[in-house]
């Protein structure tokens, strides 16, 4: 029978399966980081249990770690615990660690890309939601709270109940200064924060085989935005070419022998989805949300809707309530909008194409007065590179913050935050209420609207830029 | 975990979709290494203006949302990051159960690890009951996981749970000692687990 790309890397990972139970997954690799694991490993302790495999075990420091510096003194008390915590935690379980001083440190879902942990046909677990974005190397791959961290961590696998599948077809080419990242929100605007419940998406078609790797992690990384388990892009050269020579690759005789398994893995032709959606790509304009969900997302010529038009009671409500928190108006459009804060970074946006684009709209160019802007490199790698082109001082020039490697702004956990009132272009991936600080007010888009917004110091259709 | 059998309480209505665990908590107190002082932070951004004063026009800091064990909150609750915090912090407060349309994936399975009760009804009944907490803000609903149903002033409804969480809840026994039994064919698996790197 034929299969998915999803049903053949679930069912080469099954351990055992009981009736009326869910099944023993196994998990090929699991990535760790400081906010999600402290009660896991206190878990472990209490039970007397070890990691089972500390070799497909891997850990960084992302979350909270400041960005000026990783240096713990600039951390508050509590994050400085809690980082110290997972050194410690490392070094008892015997994890490897990306400590604060090493080169490759990173956001966690782009260092498993950047060093080849992330492979095609692998189960890939992290206790963050983000972690969709390695299903862009046809892994399965989803986030987990802490109690399945500590499942994992003792005994190699998760107790899971079989997702269904979701295609996501995209076609057509996108138009000039239209980005992945405008495919995902117009995505998540058709479907609904809840669309992709209980899914696994797929994402399939020719717009797919022509993104890069980097723009397809952008978005597999916000399938858990429209709800999904997990997104999958099936590998194809341009994977294979990415990986080629990493440091976690296979070398070798094993290269020749994993591309070969890779090649087996794409969904087989007539193979069924449980759903489906279309979406043309060539429509599409650059996008941006108004609201608090990912879903409140217009194109950028386009006007927030009226709370009237929408379908029940509580969803006009929920509405009111954001564009009241917004401070925002029905019919209103977003060009011309005011901004005091640009943050350039992210899972979703902080890789070298991300920042690429970014100083292609600001070169030569300065931040517009009052606003700030912040550019966060996803790695320690991002940020080197980064530098050995020159990128770093296009932004220095343009008046923009240059930082280390981490989650920053987009969870404001580490200090960078929004204050009460302020609005922000980020090109993170929530716009919650309060998730880039209390009080504060964010616009998502991609690195190119964002560095757009940093120039004028309110939001411009950012293709007006683009000779 | 504290076993789950039946519960009688009255309600707390949060009549917004798409509750994502940012407000269910926010990222300020995911800085602890244990569970300590969740109670505190849970909806904390909606608890508490900016200067740290309580809302008082907030659910959860009038009279009657005191003692009660049951949260009613509108569609997909739960969406967003897997911190598995927000459980925790539902907890911490006093919660036992939450009724909802639909709960994010990830939210829903951190609450059952938890003794946390996800009570899924269908879109209607829900806003059947949003409309009965308007006019009686004192009912009390009752939820028997065993017959799977919940009970309302006027009117009962079964919502679904897949057999094996309920057996968990039920006897409070939780996942990792089942886990741990395949520790042998775990084993055996990864002598034949054929990715490249094997």
């Amino acid at each position: 029978m034929p299969k998915t790309l999803f049903e053949k890397v679930w069912e080469s990972h099954v351990v055992a399966q009981e009736p009326g139970a869910p099944a023993v997954l196994y998990i090929d690799l699991h990535l760790v980081h400081e906010v999600t694991s402290p009660q896991a490993f206190d878990g472990l302790r209490r039970r007397g249990l070890k990691v089972r495999r500390p070799d497909r075990t891997f850990a960084t420091i992302d979350h909270s770690v400041p960005t000026i510096r990783p240096d713990l003194s600039l951390a508050d008390p509590l994050a400085a615990r809690q980082i110290r915590q997972l050194q410690q935690n490392a070094k008892e379980f015997g994890i490897q660690l990306l400590d604060l001083d090493h080169p490759q440190r990173g956001i966690v879902h782009v260092i498993g890309p950047e060093l080849g942990l992330t492979q095609p046909g692998m189960t890939i677990v992290c206790g963050d939601s983000h972690t969709s974005t390695h299903g862009a190397f046809g892994a399965l791959a989803f986030g987990i709270g802490t109690s399945e961290v500590e499942h994992v961590l003792a005994t190699q696998c998760l107790l899971q109940s079989r997702p269904k599948t979701f295609e996501v077809r995209l076609e057509g080419r996108l138009a000039k200064g239209v980005t992945a990242k405008d495919i995902i929100l117009a995505l998540i605007a058709q479907i609904g924060v809840g669309g992709g419940t209980g899914h696994v998406f797929e994402y399939r078609g020719s717009a797919i085989s022509r993104l890069s790797m980097e723009e397809r992690m952008t978005i597999c990384n916000m399938s858990i935005e429209a709800g999904a388990r997990a997104g999958m892009i099936a590998p194809d050269e341009t994977t294979f070419e990415y990986l080629y020579g990493r440091p976690f690759a296979p070398q070798g005789k094993a290269w020749e022998k994993a591309v070969a398994w890779w090649r087996t893995l794409p969904t087989d032709e007539g193979a069924h989805f449980d759903r489906s959606v279309m979406l043309d790509v060539s429509r599409l304009e650059p996008m941006i949300t108004y609201g608090t969900t990912p879903a409140m997302a217009i194109p950028i010529s386009g006007r927030i809707p009226a709370p009237e038009t929408a379908a029940d009671s509580t969803q006009r409500a929920t509405l009111e309530k954001a564009l009241q928190y917004m401070q925002l108006q029905p019919g209103q459009s977003l060009l011309g909008q005011k901004v005091n804060v640009v943050f350039i970074g992210s899972c979703t946006n902080g890789r070298l194409s991300d920042l690429r684009q970014a100083a292609m709209v600001l070169k030569g160019r300065k931040v517009a007065p009052g606003v700030r802007m912040i550019v966060t490199p996803g790695s320690e790698g991002v940020r080197r590179q980064a530098e050995a082109e020159g990128l770093d001082r296009i932004f220095k020039e343009a008046g923009a913050e240059w930082r280390h490697a981490g989650c920053s702004m987009c969870i404001a956990m580490n200090g960078d935050q929004l204050q009460p009132g302020e609005y922000a272009v980020s090109t993170t991936n929530r716009n919650f209420e309060g998730r880039q600080g209390k009080g504060g007010r964010t616009f998502l888009a991609s690195p190119l609207t964002a560095a757009a917004a940093a120039l004028h110091g309110f939001i411009v259709d950012p293709r007006t830029l683009l000779s | 975990m504290p076993p789950f059998t039946r519960l009688t309480s009255r309600v707390v209505a949060l009549p917004v979709d798409n509750i994502d665990t940012d407000q269910i908590i926010p990222a300020q107190f995911l800085k602890i290494t244990d569970k300590s002082g969740l109670a505190e932070a849970l909806f904390y951004s909606w608890r508490y203006h900016p200067d740290g004063r309580p809302n008082e026009a907030f659910v959860l800091n009038q009279p009657q949302a005191q003692g009660a064990q049951i949260l009613l909150a509108g569609d997909n609750f739960g969406c967003g990051s897997s911190r598995e915090h927000a459980p925790w912090a539902l907890i911490a407060w006093g919660f036992r159960a939450v009724i909802s349309s639909s709960f994010a994936d990830i939210f829903r399975n951190n609450a059952l690890k938890n003794g946390l009760l996800p009570v899924k009804v269908e879109p209607a009944i829900l806003n059947t009951l949003f409309n009965l907490l308007k006019e009686q803000p004192q009912a009390e609903f009752t939820i028997d996981l065993a017959s799977q149903t919940l009970s309302y002033p006027g009117g009962q409804t079964e919502f679904p749970i897949d057999p094996f969480s309920k057996t968990c809840l039920l006897e409070g026994v939780d996942e990792l000692g089942y886990l741990l039994r395949f520790l042998p064919q775990i084993e055996a698996f990864e002598t034949s687990h054929v990715l490249w790197r094997e």
